[in-house]
């Protein structure tokens, strides 16, 4: 979902950087681009990616900002980096959002797309300046916490976009999400989508039509016509309207979940074999015909 | 082999001869869900204590048993009159980072001002408490304490998602090299000399430019308090490395049939054999129902389109059925369109299989339930179909 809000925003002329936080290289091969790195690369016209690395991170940190006279001793430096980074794991955090609030500052892209680590731990990242800004009361890292909640903690510069599907689990862990997001946080939930919305396979009327197909005592009239695969033919489609209904369900919940104004994005199941470039193209299409996005 | 007597019987076979099962995969894939419905079969089928536990901070534990909330003490699933007849019981718990680092730190202080001390310092409650990392080790640890105290026949634990996996069994090893390391020592050897404040090292003097002295100050205590829990977390730390090294421990590895659900049960599956701790068993999550798998025959989507593109028939049968012939045609094609999905479905899902049992000697297939059932039924029905095992593709 990350790549293609990031595919639909450089299609749409904005210069969007996307970065992945998890080691994983979901982007790269999405993208069918070699893995990423540290220092973004183009991927896409207009569209640049980068994996976040922390250590980097810092030694960009101190070499901006800092000043340290420690450049040629990054060797010890990291080590000790590593060390206290274990001790004290919010320190892996506010690099991170450092590195992103940079990027917001440099302002080197219109747009910056984050793929997030699963939801359990994304609140935690994202709070961290904050739990760090109310620890540190005084010196460097107090100022540097302050412009980085500047950023984080304002609407129009950052917002949490909530991917779910229609289903019961990751529905209540959404809706779960979103009440924490609204409690716990000053950051701003922007939109909540849904994501493999199954398409109604029927109007009201091919319903009527087909639930008279399906009946028992018609069994052996549709065979006659339809061949010895009808029987699975209903099953099969009986099958798709079982889990449109549960799904329907479901969505019904987020809506009703979701704070007013708030009116979940819905995004059809593709069902396509390969993901890749195919699925993140498609998917793009798919939210830029919901969201109706302006071009730059 | 010796292994090949356990892995006979699928997953009804490892719940009886292992202690501990830990449940990996990609996030999304319905870890959580396996992870109780496993517990949830073997207590109803095999009897004893069966413990759940969850270190994923998302807590769906609670919603997939259907009780209202789970906290850091092991609360009894209530089972009679919601299960037809349980041999044993079933168990669930979540784990609470801050109370459990409490409970880890009053363990290993050595006495009770140094515990005092380091819960007050303003750093410990952050770091414990509000940032994720800190789940892991504690959730290896309260794995040991729950597997040690004997009170229970068979711990399922449920992990976060996969990158998050393997950081939970490297976590041992971590708190042991953070313990050892010289830096540690290096940065914490002052406090053993009266006349030397631990905040005055330069390392410190570098933080407190940096960060602003209390904070360096504070750093600086948590070190040197942490330290002397040393020996205590060491030995422990080495204990929990044990456990989950054990041959009685056992690594599930959840999927469903999509590729990135796939590439990360590979990947995990791979980690996990460089830890020479291979995967007892694959789980491909949400496949197709079982009847529908049954019933579909190899060229059923050709003979289906066959005959429904002959419209003579369409009008005959619409008259049959006395329903509007220009509806029918618009339902048969809807009606080939999903014959389509489920034989790709099916056609995906045996790729799958045969890709798992490259991973795995047990391969379970767990289908989806084309019911609506109430949270327990569910993790019935999913219990069910893995004590089944559906070993394989054979299926």
């Amino acid at each position: 979902m990350a790549c293609a809000l990031g595919l639909l925003a450089a299609r749409t002329g904005r210069r969007t950087l996307l970065v992945e936080l998890e080691p994983v290289g979901a982007v790269a091969s999405s993208f069918g681009s070699a893995p990423l790195r540290f220092e973004p690369a183009e991927i896409d016209p207009g569209c640049w990616a980068m994996a976040m690395d922390t250590e980097a991170s810092l030694a960009e940190y101190l070499r901006l900002y800092v000043k340290l006279p420690v450049l040629g001793r990054l060797g010890p430096l990291a080590r000790t980096f590593e060390f206290v980074a274990q001790a004290a794991p919010g320190v892996r955090e506010i690099l991170t959002i450092g590195k992103l609030c940079h990027e917001v500052r440099q302002a080197r892209f219109d747009l910056i797309v984050v793929d997030a680590p699963a939801s359990g731990h994304v609140i935690e990242l994202l709070t961290a300046p904050r739990v760090v800004h109310e620890l540190v009361r005084v010196g460097m890292v107090r100022d540097q916490t302050a412009w980085m909640l500047d950023i984080v903690e304002r609407p129009e510069q950052t917002g949490v976009v909530v991917v779910t599907t229609p289903e019961e689990l990751p529905v209540n862990e959404t809706l779960e999400m979103v009440g924490r997001w609204q409690r716990e946080t000053r950051i701003g939930v922007a939109a909540v989508i849904a994501n493999r919305v199954l398409p109604e396979p029927f109007g009201r009327l091919e319903e009527t039509v087909f639930e008279r197909l399906a009946m028992a005592e018609h069994r052996d009239l549709v065979r006659a016509h339809l061949g010895p695969g009808a029987g699975i033919a209903i099953e099969a489609t009986r099958w798709a309207v079982a889990r449109r209904r549960l799904a329907a369900q479901h969505l019904a919940r987020l809506r009703q979940g979701v704070p007013s104004g708030m009116a979940p994005v819905l995004l059809p199941d593709l069902n396509l074999r390969t993901g890749g470039r195919r699925l993140v193209t498609q998917l793009a299409e798919h939210l830029d015909a919901e969201l109706d996005v302006v071009p730059r | 082999m010796t292994t090949s007597a356990r892995v006979e019987g699928g997953l009804a076979g490892i719940c009886a001869t292992r202690d501990l099962v830990v449940v990996c995969g990609a996030g999304g894939v319905g870890k959580t869900t396996v992870a109780a419905a496993l517990a949830l079969e073997a207590a109803v089928e095999q009897g004893g204590r069966v413990l759940v536990l969850t270190v994923d901070p998302a807590r769906r534990l609670a919603d997939a048993l259907g009780i209202q909330a789970l906290g850091n003490t092991e609360t009894p699933v209530p089972l009679a009159g919601r299960v037809g007849s349980a041999r044993g019981e079933l168990w669930a718990a979540m784990l609470d980072p801050r109370a459990g680092w409490d409970e880890l730190v009053t363990r290993h202080a050595p006495d009770v001002a140094t515990r005092d001390r380091l819960i007050g310092n303003p750093l410990y409650r952050d770091v414990t408490g509000r940032f994720a990392h800190s789940h892991e080790y504690l959730a290896m640890e309260r794995l040991h304490e729950v597997h040690t105290s004997g009170r229970y026949d068979l711990v399922v634990v449920d992990t976060p998602p996969s990158t998050h996996a393997i950081d939970v069994l490297d976590a041992p090893g971590h708190m042991i090299d953070f313990f050892e390391s010289r830096l540690l020592r290096w940065l914490t050897a002052p406090a053993r000399s009266p006349l030397l404040g631990l905040a005055s090292r330069p390392f410190y003097q570098v933080l407190d430019r940096v960060l602003g002295a209390r904070f360096g100050e504070d750093l600086a205590e948590m070190f040197g308090l942490l330290a002397l829990l040393r020996p205590g977390f060491v030995a422990r730390a080495e204990q929990v490395r044990q456990l989950l090294a054990d041959q009685r421990t056992a690594y599930l590895v959840v999927t469903t049939t999509e590729d990135v659900a796939m590439a990360e049960a590979g990947r995990l599956a791979g980690e996990l054999e460089d830890r020479r701790t291979p995967p007892a068993a694959v789980v491909v999550n949400r496949g197709t129902p079982q009847n529908l798998r049954r019933s579909l025959k190899p060229g059923a989507v050709r003979d289906f389109d066959d005959r429904n593109n002959r419209s003579s028939r369409t009008v005959e049968l619409a008259a049959s059925l006395e329903v509007p012939p220009e509806v029918l045609a618009s339902v048969l094609v809807e009606m080939a369109r999903r014959l389509e999905d489920l034989s790709g479905f099916v056609e995906r899902e045996q790729q799958r299989l045969r890709e798992a049992q490259q991973l795995a000697p047990v391969v379970c297939r767990v289908p989806t339930l084309d019911v609506d059932v109430s949270e327990l039924d569910t993790l019935l029905h999913i219990g069910r179909s893995l004590w089944r095992g559906a070993p394989g593709s054979a299926d």
